[in-house]
C-alpha cells in the first residue's frame, strides 16, 4: 500500500497512471468483498474520471489532489448517488446535491471511488450497527474495525483507496484509525464545512480524513478546510498551508500528559507503547510534563446526554412523509410516523433517540440536558487551562485494542465507555489526530492521540509527523 | 432516578417510536443502567456555571434577505415515498392526531 505523496511522485514521473491505481483498488475491493467496507462502488465513473485526470496530469494542469483515490463515508451527500447512512430507512434515498467537501475534492481533481459502510447514522463504536451488516477488521477478521467510520478505515487499511473521509462526533474517525493501524484526523469544530453531511449531533460533528501518512492528512485538510457560506458554523479563519509545518524539530515544544488518562483502567501494553514515543520526543528536545484535566471522568456521561439530545431533534425529520421508507400498514398519520420510524431505525438509533427525548422532556431538562451543558463548559475550561502551559496533549485513543465482533454489542454502556479518551475533543471542539504507534502482545495496532488548541491543527500535525518519521 | 415500563412507553410515544412487549423489558433494563451512569453529573457543583451550547462561541450569523434559485419541485419530490403532482401525499388529517 502506497500513500498519496509517493503515488503523486510516481504520477509526475509517469511510472504509473490514475487508471492503473484505481483499477488496483477496484480489484482489491472484489477480492475483499467479505470485509463489507463499501455500500456503493462507482466502478465506471471512477475509471472514466481516472482517465480524464491522467490527461490533465499529462498536460500539466492537474489539481493538487490529482490521483488521490478517495472513499466517502455514506453519510456525506454526493449528488445523484445513494445516501443510506447505513439505515434501512434511507436504503433508496438519493442525494440531490453535493456536500461542500465533495465539491472541493472534485475541484482538486480527486477521484471518488465509492461510499463506505458505517454504524447507522454514525451511532456506534464498532460498525456492527449497520443495517447492511458489520465491517470486519482486515488485520483480524474476527474483530471489529471500530466505528462509526469503520468502512472508511478498512477501505484505507486494506488497500481499497488511498484515503477516505469519515466523520467524528465522539471518536468515530480516531478510534477506527487506531483499531486498523492508520492515521485519522478530526479537525477543530468549524474547520471543515458540514454542508451536505447528515447531522447526528450538530454541535459535535466534524468531517476528517483517514490516510496512510500524516502528510497525506495535511494535504487533504488543505483542500477540505475553510469557511463555507452555506454552513453558518464553519469558521471564518484563514487556512494555513498545513504541509509547511511538517519535518520540523521538537525542540522547545511543550507536551502535556493528563494523569487522568494514564490510570490502571488503561491496558499497560497501550501505555507502554505510547510512553516510549513520548520518551523519543523528550530525547529530541520536547518538554514533557504531567497535567490534570479534572473533569475527565464526567466526559462520557456529558457526551451521551448532549449528543442523544441533539440526535433526537435531528432525527425527528425522518417521519416517512417527505423521504425515506414509509411503513406499509398504518391507520392514520400518527401511526404512519411511528411505524415508519420504528421499522426503519435500528436498535441503537432508537435507543439514542429515546435517551435524547428523555433528557429533553419536561421535568428532566434541567437535571440532565442543562446540567450537561454546564459540565461541557467545565470540560472545555479544563483544556483552556491546560493549553496555557502546553502546546499539545498526548493520550491513548482507546482503553484497549480492537475487540471481537459481538463482544460488546449487547451491553450499550460498555460500548459507550470505549469512547472514554476520544469524546473530550468533541466536547471542547478541539482538533485531535490518531496515529499508529506500535502493537500490543496480540500484534494489534495501538493508536496515539495528539490533542491541540482550537484551530491549531498545525501543531498536532507537526508532532504526529515527527513521531511517524522518527 | 429509574424508569418503569410505563415511563418507557411515554418516552416512546413522544419520540414516535414503538417497542414490542419483550423489547420493552430489555430496553427498560438497559435504559436504567445508562441513566444510573449519567447520574454521575449530579456530583458536580455547577451553581455559577453558564451552560455551553456551542464550543466556538459564535454570534448570530446573518445574511442578506435576497432571493436566490433553489431546488426544483421535482428534485425535492424525487425521494418522496408517496406524491401527487406537486405535493407530498400523506393520510388524511382531520380531527385529533
Amino acid at each position: 500500500m502506497k500513500n498519496f505523496y509517493s503515488l503523486k511522485q510516481e504520477l509526475t514521473e509517469g511510472t504509473t497512471t490514475c487508471e492503473r491505481i484505481t483499477s488496483g483498488y477496484l480489484e482489491q475491493m472484489r477480492e475483499k468483498k467479505h470485509l463489507n467496507a463499501f455500500l456503493s462502488v462507482f466502478t465506471d465513473k471512477a475509471l472514466k474520471r481516472s482517465r480524464a485526470i491522467d490527461k490533465k496530469i499529462n498536460s500539466g494542469n492537474a489539481g493538487q489532489l490529482a490521483g488521490l483515490v478517495i472513499a466517502i463515508k455514506d453519510i456525506i451527500s454526493i449528488a445523484g448517488e445513494r445516501l443510506t447512512c447505513a439505515s434501512k430507512l434511507l436504503e433508496n434515498y438519493a442525494a440531490i446535491y453535493n456536500a461542500t467537501v465533495i465539491d472541493k475534492l472534485n475541484e482538486a481533481d480527486a477521484i471518488i471511488i465509492g461510499k463506505t459502510n458505517m454504524d447507522e447514522f454514525a451511532m456506534g463504536s464498532s460498525t456492527e450497527n449497520s443495517a447492511f451488516g458489520p465491517v470486519l477488521n482486515p488485520l483480524d477478521e474476527t474483530r471489529v474495525p471500530g466505528g462509526s467510520s469503520g468502512g472508511s478505515a478498512v477501505a484505507v487499511a486494506s488497500g481499497m483507496a488511498t484515503a477516505a473521509l469519515g466523520t467524528d462526533t465522539g471518536g468515530s474517525i480516531r478510534q477506527p484509525a487506531a483499531f486498523t493501524g492508520i492515521v485519522g484526523l478530526k479537525p477543530t469544530y468549524g474547520r471543515v464545512s458540514r454542508y451536505g453531511l447528515v447531522a447526528f449531533a450538530s454541535s459535535f460533528d466534524q468531517i476528517g480524513p483517514f490516510t496512510l501518512s500524516v502528510k497525506d492528512a495535511a494535504l487533504i485538510l488543505n483542500v477540505i478546510a475553510g469557511y463555507d457560506k452555506k454552513e453558518s458554523t464553519s469558521a471564518k479563519i484563514p487556512v494555513p498551508e498545513y504541509t509547511s509545518f511538517l519535518n520540523k524539530e521538537m525542540k522547545g515544544l511543550r507536551i502535556g500528559l493528563p494523569k487522568e488518562y494514564f490510570t490502571e483502567s488503561l491496558n499497560p501494553e497501550i501505555s507502554d507503547v505510547i510512553l516510549k514515543k513520548v520518551e523519543l520526543l523528550k530525547q529530541n528536545g520536547a518538554e514533557v510534563e504531567e497535567i490534570s484535566l479534572p473533569y475527565s471522568e464526567y466526559t462520557v456521561a456529558t457526551y451521551y446526554i448532549l449528543t442523544t439530545a441533539e440526535a433526537s431533534s435531528n432525527l425527528a425529520r425522518f417521519d416517512g412523509a417527505r423521504y425515506g421508507k414509509r411503513a406499509e400498514d398504518f391507520k392514520d398519520l400518527r401511526e404512519m410516523y411511528t411505524k415508519s420510524r420504528s421499522e426503519g431505525f435500528g436498535e441503537e438509533v432508537k435507543r439514542r433517540i429515546m435517551l435524547g427525548t428523555y433528557v429533553l422532556s419536561a421535568g428532566y431538562y434541567d437535571a440532565y440536558y442543562r446540567k450537561a451543558q454546564k459540565v461541557r463548559r467545565l470540560i472545555k475550561e479544563d483544556f483552556d487551562k491546560a493549553f496555557t502551559n502546553v502546546d499539545c496533549i498526548i493520550t491513548p485513543v482507546t482503553p484497549g485494542t480492537a475487540f471481537r465482533l459481538g463482544e460488546k454489542i449487547d451491553d450499550p454502556l460498555t460500548m459507550y465507555l470505549s469512547d472514554v479518551y476520544t469524546v473530550s475533543a468533541n466536547l471542547a471542539g478541539i482538533p485531535a489526530i490518531s496515529i499508529p504507534c506500535g502493537v500490543d502482545g496480540q500484534n494489534l495496532p495501538v493508536g496515539l492521540q495528539i490533542l491541540g488548541k482550537q484551530f491549531d491543527e498545525e501543531t498536532i500535525l507537526k508532532v504526529a509527523d515527527f513521531i511517524e518519521n522518527v | 432516578m429509574s424508569v418503569t415500563i410505563k415511563d418507557v412507553e411515554n418516552i416512546a410515544a413522544l419520540a414516535r417510536l414503538e417497542y414490542s412487549e419483550t423489547e420493552k423489558e430489555k430496553f427498560t433494563h438497559q435504559f436504567n443502567k445508562i441513566l444510573e451512569y449519567i447520574e454521575k453529573l449530579s456530583e458536580i457543583d455547577t451553581t455559577n456555571v453558564e451552560p455551553l451550547s456551542h464550543v466556538i462561541e459564535l454570534r448570530n450569523v446573518f445574511r442578506e434577505d435576497k432571493m436566490k434559485p433553489s431546488f426544483s419541485q421535482e428534485e425535492i419530490l424525487m425521494n418522496a415515498p408517496s406524491k401527487t403532482e406537486k405535493f407530498f401525499k400523506v393520510p388524511k388529517v382531520i380531527g385529533d392526531i
